[in-house]
């Protein structure tokens, strides 16, 4: 029987499964942790694959690197730890012996800025997105769904090269179905329209989206949506057809608005097609403990702050 | 143990090794000759005598690799690598200009030979791991040999490889510490002092030897204990002097990295020479 992708209750469940399915037929896939493995259940795979899987314990520079001595020997490591410590605390390790070293680790990073909710200021990335992106040739990715992170993250581990997953560990929505068409590099358009174009990333970030449009019809407003899954590299042309389409973007990410997805789409159009681009996240602040529903509220990422946008656009 | 034939070519093998490195340092100018300098004999032994590698097919799945966690020491382990025929010697003249495949630090998809990118400090030591887990995991039974620089030591990365390598109970890593009591500011003792280095490692879990890093026996009864020891990775720390061989670099502050004229490297050459 065909797998139900979107089935799972948490989005680190279909991440588990799909790198446990691909070990499956590729002997050369490992996975690391770095004393998280209860948080992002990789104990499945452990379980299975006992001498294929390596906690390092709390030491998230040893891990990638060891990552990158993995690869040289021609395995496929995947590499987990929260994005705080995969970004901040491992980034020289990332940057040099995994990318500058053409290695091909890939890299977990969960709890993604205010998805770190209870963890709190400490271990909210908003900057992971603007690291990751600075580091040449790294693709960078959100998953927004069970489907798309089953999908995308096998896609990056076999892809030639290093790769950044951003990956919101807990709660998942239905959204794509198994035939969904879902590939790495590429935007899912979710919904079209012809006034504006709401382009996000990641689970919350698309779900307000997704919201705030049957907010703005209710104002006349047709707004499109996209689920920007990868930042980097950056779907041009799709970023393209919608500028020509609607005239005006807004973006909606859940990280520093500085060099995240706003800014990737925003430094491309300037230079092909200069638009209106709205940039919705975070700006310019560190995180703080809460619940979800209070931080996105905290942050002004609610689906009626993307309606406020939209309406104050010119 | 090497008979006194053996002992005398590695000898001469290891002079070969250091006129190349003045000479490519000359070259250039300048470079990081202290730290080169005091790794000879380790490199020579390793890939004259202990190292399985194919100059003719230096990416060979099966065969011994060496992390030079210390990169900067590149320009004495690109005259080893050149000398053992991994590239024409008239690359050495390249170091470090523009275009070259012999940089600063070891690059190993830029230099035919070197097994890991290096350069910045402690890194060289999880990937050492690394490449040691996935060849056991692979049934690769080869050995992977590190080199870590005294004030790299001071990076915590190292420590965090310490841990790990004994968890893992890596018994084909080898790891050798040049011990050359000089770091960059000054003698380590006087910026962020370590010792005793060889009880911290064996307080690590690991199987450790202190020995003499320019006696050739010393090295090779060292390198043979080691690979014997199947259960636990091993440190060998190595009493060595930096810029070792470079008569105006041994003994002075400062010779981590220094300028070398032509005639320096001609008057250290000669030297080097009548001691043959």
């Amino acid at each position: 029987m065909a797998k139900k992708y979107n089935t799972y209750d948490h989005m680190r469940d279909a991440f588990v499964d799909a790198m446990t399915d691909l070990a499956a037929a590729n002997k050369n896939l490992v996975m690391l942790d770095a004393d998280l493995s209860g948080c992002v259940n990789s104990g499945c795979f452990q379980a299975k694959y006992p001498d294929r899987f390596f906690n390092v314990g709390i030491s998230e520079a040893d891990m990638v690197g060891i990552a990158a001595g993995l690869s040289a020997t021609g395995l496929i490591p995947v590499a987990h730890t929260f994005a705080c410590f995969a970004s901040r605390r491992a980034f020289d390790q990332f940057f040099l012996s995994a990318n500058y070293a053409k290695q091909n680790v890939k890299l977990v990073g969960t709890d993604p800025g205010i998805t770190s909710q209870m963890n709190g200021g400490t271990h909210m990335p908003f900057e992971d997105f603007g690291l990751m992106k600075m580091v040449p040739g790294l693709v960078v990715f959100e998953p927004s769904d069970s489907v798309s992170c089953y999908k995308l993250s096998q896609q990056a581990a076999i892809h030639k090269g290093s790769t950044y997953m951003r990956l919101q560990r807990k709660g998942t929505t239905v959204r794509y179905t198994d035939d969904t068409k879902i590939e790495l590099g590429r935007g899912i358009v979710i919904k079209d329209g012809i006034d504006v174009t709401l382009i996000a990333t990641g689970l919350v970030m698309v779900d307000a989206a997704v919201k705030a449009v049957e907010l703005l019809e209710a104002e006349g407003i047709s707004a499109a949506v996209i689920d920007m899954h990868t930042v980097k590299p950056l779907d041009e042309a799709l970023v393209l057809e919608y500028a020509k389409k609607t005239g005006k973007i807004v973006t909606i990410e859940n990280a520093q608005r500085c060099n995240g997805l706003g800014s990737a789409i925003s430094d491309y159009l300037s230079e092909v097609h200069p638009t209106l681009v709205k940039r919705m996240g975070i700006d310019d602040e560190f995180g703080e403990v809460g619940t979800l529903a209070y931080l996105q509220k905290r942050y002004s990422l609610m689906p009626e702050d993307i309606v406020k946008t939209v309406l104050a656009l010119k | 143990m090497l008979n006194e034939a053996e002992v005398k070519a590695l000898q001469k093998k290891a002079i070969d090794i250091r006129k190349l490195t003045i000479g490519a340092i000359a070259n250039l100018g300048a470079g990081h000759i202290g730290g080169a300098m005091s790794i000879v004999e380790l490199l020579t032994i390793l890939y004259h005598k202990w190292m399985q590698v194919d100059p003719t097919d230096p990416k060979k799945v099966d065969r011994d690799k060496l992390v030079v966690s210390k990169g900067h020491s590149g320009p004495a382990v690109y005259a080893t690598l050149a000398d053992k025929g991994f590239f024409p010697l008239e690359w050495l003249d390249t170091l470090n200009q523009g275009g070259t495949n012999l940089p600063s630090h070891c690059d190993m998809n830029k230099t035919p030979g070197v097994d890991f990118t290096t350069g910045s400090l402690g890194q060289g030591s999880s990937a050492a791991v690394g490449i040691a887990l996935g060849n056991r995991y692979q049934g690769i039974e080869r050995f992977t040999y590190l080199v870590l620089g005294d004030g790299e030591s001071q990076e915590g990365q190292v420590w965090e490889a310490a841990m790990s390598a004994a968890q893992f109970k890596l018994g084909k890593l080898i790891a050798f510490t040049d011990y050359n009591k000089q770091q960059l500011d000054d003698y380590c003792d006087n910026i962020m002092g370590m010792d005793p280095l060889d009880e911290k490692w064996a307080s690590f879990g690991w199987h450790v030897q202190k020995i003499d890093g320019h006696d050739f026996n010393a090295l090779d009864a060292a390198i043979e204990a080691a690979q014997a020891e199947t259960k636990k990775p091993s440190m060998i720390v190595l009493d060595t002097v930096k810029s070792k061989g470079y008569c105006f670099g041994e003994g002075i502050k400062g010779n981590h990295s220094m300028g070398i004229n032509t005639e320096q490297a001609s008057e250290a050459i000669a030297k080097l020479e009548s001691e043959v």
